[in-house]
């Protein structure tokens, strides 16, 4: 499946079915990630049911040093 | 006490996290200011190197409030964005409202800033929206609903310190909620004078982070901030413009 990732063209394996698993695959699991999939946030008791489809635009947000 | 909302805070002392030398730093910086509230960014995390570090993960959460900004945003529409993604953390509930309308001088746009804060009001957010030393603007916020009314000193960034003294304490004499001075304040002077003209607090970033020992300066920012307030609680004598002595006048033994 083909995933759109902060912006970036991303092939993900088969077995990438879910949010929990797309941050699963990336080693994000245990991250401060936030998660958005067309446009809509998702949030963290949803990242198990949330499918993705070949083509969603992913954002992964975190905190970042700022004033 | 400082209240911004439903929250309690002993420190006057917001402070940025960005632009530090080290993570080690500003851990040491963070702890030597004694700043309760930390300010963020939201940016996209870079998912093909989860091993970076990154601040937040190895602060103790329960010793801090973080106040995440809206940095980036032009629209209000962008800010509010940000700050849901922001709240999506499950970490915070209170938003710097900053929409910058000036690529130059990052002055906010007031329009987009008083329309951000009215949306994120409806949505139950803890608003802070960082403004400039309007004060008409400054009332408007206020009677939106804004917890707190953050006006600049000076441009971010520039250390300036106070431009327009006179104007702050208009803001922070009509205000009902705590007025907060963020932006510009280059040292522990500005922090000072920014207390002494009776802010409720001093959010500050670059001053400590770009400074060349940002822990002893983070200290030094500790100490304006808490000396300010207590000058502006003591109430200053009012300037004069001859001398009075000190000593008295009386029983002056001539020879």
């Amino acid at each position: 499946m083909t995933l759109v990732i902060n912006g970036e063209t991303v092939t993900v394996p088969d077995e990438v079915k879910t949010v929990s698993d797309l941050l699963a695959y990336f080693r994000l699991d245990n991250k401060l990630a936030i998660v958005e999939v067309n446009v809509r946030i998702i949030q963290k008791h949803e990242y198990g049911t949330t499918a993705l489809c070949d083509g969603d635009r992913v954002e992964i947000v975190h905190f970042v040093g700022g004033g | 006490m400082l209240k911004i909302g439903p929250y309690e805070f002993s420190s006057r002392l917001l402070l940025g996290t960005g632009k530090y030398p080290s993570l080690d730093v500003q851990k040491e910086a963070v702890e030597a200011s004694g700043a309760e509230i930390l300010t963020f960014a939201v940016r996209r995390m870079n998912i093909f190197s989860p091993e970076q570090p990154n601040f937040l993960e190895q602060l103790d959460l329960s010793k801090y409030k973080l106040l995440p900004n809206t940095a980036g945003a032009k629209t209000a529409e962008e800010a509010v964005r940000i700050a849901r993604l922001a709240k999506a953390s499950g970490l915070c509930d209170m938003i710097k409202v900053e929409v910058i309308g000036c690529d130059k001088t990052l002055l906010p746009d007031p329009v987009e800033t008083l329309k951000a804060a009215e949306m994120l009001l409806e949505e139950g957010f803890i608003v802070l929206p960082y403004t400039s030393d309007d004060v008409v603007l400054a009332k408007r916020l206020e009677e939106l609903g804004c917890h707190a009314i953050m006006p600049g000193a000076s441009p971010i960034g520039s250390g300036q310190g106070i431009i327009n003294p006179l104007n702050l304490s208009f803001i922070i004499e009509q205000a009902n909620v705590p007025v907060i001075v963020d932006a510009g304040i280059g040292g522990p002077a500005d922090a000072a004078l920014a207390m002494e003209l009776g802010a409720d607090g001093v959010l500050l970033n670059t001053a400590v982070s770009g400074a060349a020992d940002p822990v002893k300066m983070a200290k030094a920012m500790k100490l304006a901030v808490e000396a300010g307030r207590l000058g502006y609680e003591a109430g200053r004598i009012p300037k004069k413009r001859y001398a009075s002595a000190s000593s008295p006048t009386e029983g002056m033994s001539v020879v």
